[in-house]
C-alpha cells in the first residue's frame, strides 16, 4: 500500500477500502521503523496527524472527497503550519512554533490532506545536501553513505523511503529537482509566482519556490493543481485562472522537439549519468519526439550570479532572526550589540553565516554597482538565453545533477565545489522558469539519476505530460530502495 | 564676516490610511502595546508585505498638490539596519526611485513671497518604539507603530533663516491637512520635522558642511533648534574650528543640540529593491483621477481671499492657515455679511477665545451659524461693535443665540433719534461749561460728550447716530 500512487489511494479512500486514519497510522509506522535511520523527519505528531485523518473521514463520508482528502502528505519544515514547531532546519528556530499557516498548508487543509510531519531540510535551504541542518544529515535511502541532495532532501528521501506519499519541497536553487534526482524521484519546481511564498520561509525571495515532490509526474500533477494559485498575501503571487495539471497526461508526444544545451553536457557531468540521460532521450526519440541541439551559452555564469544575488536577499531576509522577539536567544550578554552577536553567531550554522557575509558584502557601500547591480544584469542575459532556445524547441533536457549523490561529508570543506553541484538547476531559478525531476536509471555505484525538464513559463502541464510519457514507458520511478 | 545660513527639511508626514502601509493591523493612536502589531509588524518567518493603496493615493495627492512629477514606476528598496524596534532588520523605504519627484511650496516670510524648492517625497514604514522606562534596566519595544505609512518629504536647501523654516514647515503642515492625507498632529508624531543646517559666508557660491538635527516635533523647537544649531557653527568657525557634518539631536529642555552620530559612525543602509514587492506602477488614469478629487489649496484660496473678499494678503494668510479655520470663516462670510467684518471677528474674538482655551476651530463653543447671526446684528445697527463683544461673550459661555441675549440683558442698541436727542439735550443742559468750551474750539471735548451719552445709555446708544445727533446739536 505504502508503494500506492495518489490516484490509488484516493480511490481506495472514497472507495472505503481504507479510512485515512489507518492510511496516516501505515506511514507513522514507516516514519516509526525508519526515520530512525534516515532522519528525514524533524518533527512528527501523532496525534496531530491522527486528528487530521479523522476530519478526512469525516470529509470523505460527506462525500465532500478531494484527490487528496486524508492523504498523509509531509510537509518541508519551510513551511510555517499552525501549532507545529517550524524550524527550517536551524537552531535559530528550534523553539518557533508557528501561530500560523503558510498559503500552502492552508491549500492542504482545506481538502483534508494530513500533515504527517515536518521533514529535515539544509538550514535555511542553504544547501545541496542536508549536512547544514542543525537536526543532522539525511541519509540517503539508497544508500546510507550518501547525501539525499538538498536542500528538500529530507522531503525526498522521506518519499524514496515511502514514508510518506507524497511530500512539498522549495527550490530557489535547486532544492527540490536535485534531492529528487538523489533520491530517485519526481519533483517539479514550477514557474516563479505559481505558488504562493505566504509562510514559506524566505531564503532569497525572488527565487525561492514551493512544489510538489512525488514518485511519479502523475502524482505531481494533483498536488500541483492544490499547490497554485493567487494569493493576495504575496505581492508576487500571479493572479492566473487555475489549471488542471493532469488534463494533457496522457497526450502522444509526436513532434515534441527537445532541446539538448550543449553546455550541460560538457566538462564536469559523470559519465554514467551522461549515459543514463542519453539513453532517457533515446526513449523520447523512440516516442516521436525529434532532438534539437541548442545553446545556453551564459549557464557558467549562473553559479556566481547566483552566488551574488541569493546571499544578498538572504543577508536582508535572516534580518529578522535576531533574538528579541521569537526564536533562539543567547543566555549571557552585556548589552544590545553583544545580544545580537551571540544570538546570531550561535543560532545559524556556518553555511547560514557565510551566505549572509556575503550578502551583506555585496551590497555594501562600493561594492553594490561591482556584485549586485552587475549580477542584475547577468540574471537578464541567462534568462534570454532560455528565451532564445524555447523559439527551436518545446522542452530542455538534461542532467539534473552533474553525478548520482555524493558521500556524507565529501563536500564539506569545499563550498565551491558544493555549489558546482547546482549548475543544471540554478539557471531555471535565475530565470523564473518551471524544472522538474524524473527518475532515469541509476549510476554505476546504483544511485539513482535525474533527467531534468524545463519548459517555457506556465508549460508545467506539458511538462508533466512529457514526464508521464516517459513513466508509462519505463518503470524507473516505480523502483523502491531496498529498505 | 557676514553668514549666510542654509537649511533644508525632511519631513515625515505619517499618512491618515486606517491600515498600516504593508499589512492590515489598525494604525489608530494610543492603543495598548503591540495590540495593532500582526504578524507581518513583527515579522514572523515567511510573512510578506502588501502595498496599501490608499497610502499611494495620498502619496499622489501630495505630488499633484505641489506641482510634483508622480512617477508611473517607482521601486520600494530595503534599507537594513539593526534595532530591536525594527523587527525585519531592515525598513522598506525608496531609494532611488521614489515616487514624486520634484514640486514646489510658496512661502510668505515678512510680506514676501517665496518658493522652496522640493528634491522628493518617497513612501515608507515607521519603525516602532523602543521603551526604556518602567523595565527594571531592560527595554520594552511596542510595535504598534511599526509598519505606519510615511510620505518623506524632502526640500532643497532653499531656506535662509530659521523663520523661513518655520513658514515652510507650517505651509507643509497646512497643505498635508488640506490634502488630508496627514492629520499632522505633531504631539503625536503624525508631523515630524529634520532640519539640515550649514552656514556660509555671504556671497559664497559653496555649502558648509550641514549637520542633520533630528526629531523636531513642534514649530517652536524647530526655530530654537536652528538657531542654536547656527549660532553653534558659526562660534565654531569663528574660532578657527571646522563643522563635522553628523546628526544631532535637539534637547528641548536645555534648549541645544547635541551630536548622536557622526558622518563616520553612520551606518551603510545596504539599500537594494525588495524582491518581495513588485516596482509601484501608477497609470495615468490613475493620477487625473486623484487630480479630478483635489481640494482647493491654501495658495489658490489665500488669492481668492485677497481678489474676491478684498481682504489684504495677510488676512487671507491667517485665514486660510487651516482648512477647517478657512471653512469657518466662508460659513460666516455668506450669509450676506462684510468680509472684512467677518475676517475681523474670526481672527480677532475666535481665533483669541481659541488660543485662550487652547481648542481647535472644530471644538469652537459659537458655531458658524451663530456667529453669523451675531455679526448681522452689528451691520444691521441692532448693536455696536462694543456691545457685541460682550455678546459674543455671553455667547461663548453658552448663554444662547445672539438675538436673545441682546434681548435677555436689553443691549438692543438705542437707534430712536427721539430718545438720543432727549438724551443730548439734558447733556448740554447739565454740562454748560464744557458746552461753552467745546463752542470756542475745544473740539476734543467731543470724546467727552459721546462718554456721557453712552454711560446714559449704557452703551447701548447708536455711535453713528449719537455723533451725528451731538454734532448737531453742539454746533446749533
Amino acid at each position: 500500500m505504502f508503494n500506492a500512487s495518489l490516484k490509488d489511494l484516493s480511490a481506495m479512500l472514497s472507495g472505503g477500502k481504507i479510512s485515512s486514519v489507518e492510511l496516516t497510522r501505515e506511514f507513522l509506522g514507516r516514519i516509526d521503523a525508519l526515520n530512525p535511520e534516515i532522519n528525514a523527519f524533524i518533527t512528527v505528531d501523532i496525534d496531530k496527524s491522527l486528528m487530521q485523518a479523522k476530519l478526512a473521514d469525516a470529509m470523505i463520508a460527506s462525500g465532500r472527497a478531494h484527490p487528496l482528502t486524508g492523504i498523509p502528505v509531509a510537509q518541508k519544515d519551510i513551511f510555517c503550519a499552525k501549532d507545529w514547531l517550524t524550524t527550517c532546519g536551524s537552531k535559530m528556530l528550534s523553539n518557533f512554533v508557528s501561530p500560523y499557516d503558510a498559503h500552502v498548508i492552508e491549500r492542504f487543509n482545506s481538502v483534508g490532506a494530513v500533515n504527517i510531519g515536518k521533514t529535515n531540510m539544509d538550514e535555511f535551504a542553504m544547501g545541496s545536501s542536508n549536512e547544514t541542518s542543525h537536526y543532522g544529515s539525511v541519509k540517503n535511502p539508497w544508500d546510507r553513505q550518501a547525501v539525499p541532495g538538498g536542500s528538500s532532501g529530507g522531503s525526498a528521501a522521506a518519499v524514496a523511503a515511502r514514508m510518506a506519499p507524497v511530500a512539498t519541497g522549495t527550490d530557489t536553487g535547486g532544492s527540490i529537482r536535485q534531492p529528487a534526482a538523489l533520491c530517485g524521484i519526481s519533483g517539479i519546481k514550477p514557474t516563479y509566482g505559481l505558488v504562493s511564498r505566504y509562510g514559506m520561509i524566505a531564503f532569497a525571495s525572488s527565487l525561492d519556490q514551493g512544489g510538489p515532490m512525488a514518485k511519479s509526474a502523475e502524482d505531481l500533477a494533483l498536488m500541483l493543481g492544490l499547490m497554485t494559485g493567487f494569493d493576495s498575501r504575496d505581492s508576487t503571487s500571479l493572479d492566473r485562472p487555475v489549471e488542471d495539471y493532469s488534463r494533457d497526461l496522457d497526450k502522444p508526444l509526436d513532434g515534441l522537439r527537445i532541446g539538448l544545451p550543449r553546455e550541460y553536457f560538457a566538462e564536469g557531468l559523470s559519465a554514467d549519468v551522461e549515459e543514463a540521460v542519453r539513453a532517457a532521450i533515446s526513449e523520447y526519440e523512440k516516442m516521436g519526439a525529434t532532438i534539437v541541439d541548442v545553446s545556453l551559452p551564459n549557464t557558467k555564469l549562473s553559479i556566481p550570479v547566483y552566488y551574488v544575488l541569493a546571499p544578498a536577499e538572504a543577508s536582508s531576509n535572516l534580518s529578522r532572526y535576531d533574538g528579541v522577539r521569537y526564536g533562539y536567544r543567547a543566555k549571557d550578554y552585556k548589552d544590545l550589540t553583544e545580544m545580537y552577536e551571540k544570538s546570531r553567531s550561535e543560532g545559524f550554522g556556518a553555511e547560514v553565516k557565510r551566505r549572509i557575509m556575503v550578502g551583506t558584502y555585496v551590497l555594501s557601500h562600493g561594492y553594490y554597482d561591482a556584485y549586485y547591480m552587475q549580477a542584475q544584469k547577468l540574471r537578464r542575459l541567462i534568462a534570454k538565453d532560455f528565451s532564445e532556445a524555447f523559439k527551436q524547441c518545446d522542452v530542455i533536457m538534461g542532467p539534473t545533477s552533474p553525478s548520482t549523490a555524493f558521500n556524507l561529508g565529501e563536500k564539506g570543506d569545499d563550498p565551491v565545489q558544493m555549489y558546482l553541484s547546482d549548475i543544471y538547476t540554478i539557471a531555471v531559478n535565475l530565470a523564473g522558469l518551471p524544472g522538474m525531476s524524473i527518475p532515469a536509471g541509476f549510476g554505476k555505484n546504483g544511485r539513482p539519476v535525474g533527467l531534468q525538464i524545463v519548459g517555457n513559463y506556465f508549460s508545467e502541464a506539458k511538462m508533466l505530460n512529457v514526464a508521464h510519457q516517459y513513466q508509462k514507458l519505463t518503470d524507473w520511478h516505480l523502483k523502491m530502495p531496498a529498505i | 564676516m557676514q553668514w549666510e545660513v542654509v537649511i533644508g527639511l525632511e519631513v515625515h508626514a505619517q499618512l491618515s490610511t486606517e491600515s498600516k502601509i504593508f499589512s492590515g493591523a489598525s494604525t489608530a493612536f494610543g492603543a495598548a502595546p503591540n495590540a495593532q502589531a500582526c504578524a507581518v509588524d513583527i515579522a514572523l518567518p515567511g510573512v510578506l508585505p502588501v502595498l496599501n493603496r490608499g497610502a499611494v493615493e495620498r502619496a499622489i495627492r501630495f505630488g499633484l498638490a505641489v506641482g510634483a512629477e508622480v512617477r508611473h514606476r517607482s521601486v520600494f528598496s530595503r534599507k537594513n539596519y539593526f534595532y530591536p524596534d525594527l523587527p525585519k532588520g531592515y525598513q522598506i523605504s525608496q531609494f532611488d526611485l521614489p515616487v514624486v519627484l520634484g514640486g514646489e511650496i510658496a512661502i510668505l516670510v515678512d510680506g514676501a513671497e517665496k518658493t522652496v524648492k522640493l528634491t522628493r517625497a518617497h513612501l515608507e514604514e515607521d519603525a516602532g518604539k523602543s521603551l526604556h522606562e518602567d523595565f527594571h534596566g531592560m527595554t520594552g519595544i511596542d510595535l504598534n507603530r511599526a509598519g505606519t505609512p510615511l510620505l518623506e518629504i524632502v526640500s532643497e536647501p532653499d531656506m535662509r533663516s530659521s523663520k523661513e523654516a518655520v513658514a515652510y514647515a507650517k505651509e507643509l503642515h497646512s497643505l498635508v491637512r488640506y490634502l488630508d492625507i496627514c492629520d499632522g498632529n505633531m504631539q503625536e508624531g503624525s508631523f515630524r520635522c529634520d532640519a539640515n543646517v550649514s552656514v556660509r559666508p555671504m556671497g559664497s557660491e559653496k555649502y558648509g558642511t550641514r549637520c542633520e538635527i533630528k526629531n523636531l516635533n513642534s514649530f517652536r523647537f524647530l526655530e530654537r533648534a536652528i538657531e542654536y544649531e547656527v549660532s553653534r557653527q558659526i562660534d565654531i568657525i569663528e574660532s578657527g574650528g571646522v563643522i563635522h557634518q553628523e546628526t544631532r539631536l535637539y534637547d528641548s529642555v536645555k534648549d541645544e543640540t547635541r551630536s548622536m552620530r557622526s558622518k563616520e559612525e553612520a551606518h551603510d543602509y545596504r539599500y537594494f529593491p525588495d524582491p518581495d514587492l513588485l516596482p509601484l506602477e501608477i497609470a495615468q488614469e490613475w493620477i487625473e483621477k486623484v487630480r479630478g478629487s483635489l481640494p482647493e489649496l491654501p495658495a489658490a484660496k489665500r488669492s481668492r481671499y485677497v481678489s474676491d473678499f478684498g481682504l489684504s494678503q495677510y488676512d487671507a494668510g491667517v485665514l486660510t492657515s487651516s482648512k477647517e479655520l478657512a471653512a469657518y470663516f466662508e460659513d460666516v462670510a455668506k450669509a450676506g455679511l462684510d468680509p472684512k467684518l467677518c475676517a475681523n471677528w474670526v481672527m480677532g474674538e475666535i481665533n483669541g477665545w481659541l488660543n485662550k482655551e487652547a481648542l481647535e476651530i472644530g471644538q469652537c463653543p459659537i458655531s458658524s451659524r451663530s456667529l453669523a447671526g451675531l455679526l448681522n446684528r452689528i451691520q444691521d445697527g441692532t448693536i455696536s461693535g462694543k456691545i457685541a463683544k460682550e455678546v459674543f461673550e455671553a455667547m461663548w459661555k453658552g448663554e444662547g443665540e445672539a438675538d436673545s441675549i441682546i434681548e435677555a440683558k436689553g443691549l438692543k442698541q438705542i437707534s430712536d433719534s427721539g430718545a438720543l436727542e432727549k438724551i443730548v439735550d439734558e447733556i448740554i443742559a447739565n454740562n454748560p461749561s464744557q458746552v461753552a468750551d467745546y463752542r470756542a474750539g475745544r473740539d476734543k471735548l467731543f470724546a467727552f460728550f459721546v462718554g456721557q451719552a453712552m454711560k446714559a445709555t449704557k452703551g447701548q446708544a447708536n455711535p453713528a447716530q449719537l455723533s451725528e445727533i451731538l454734532k448737531k446739536k453742539l454746533s446749533a
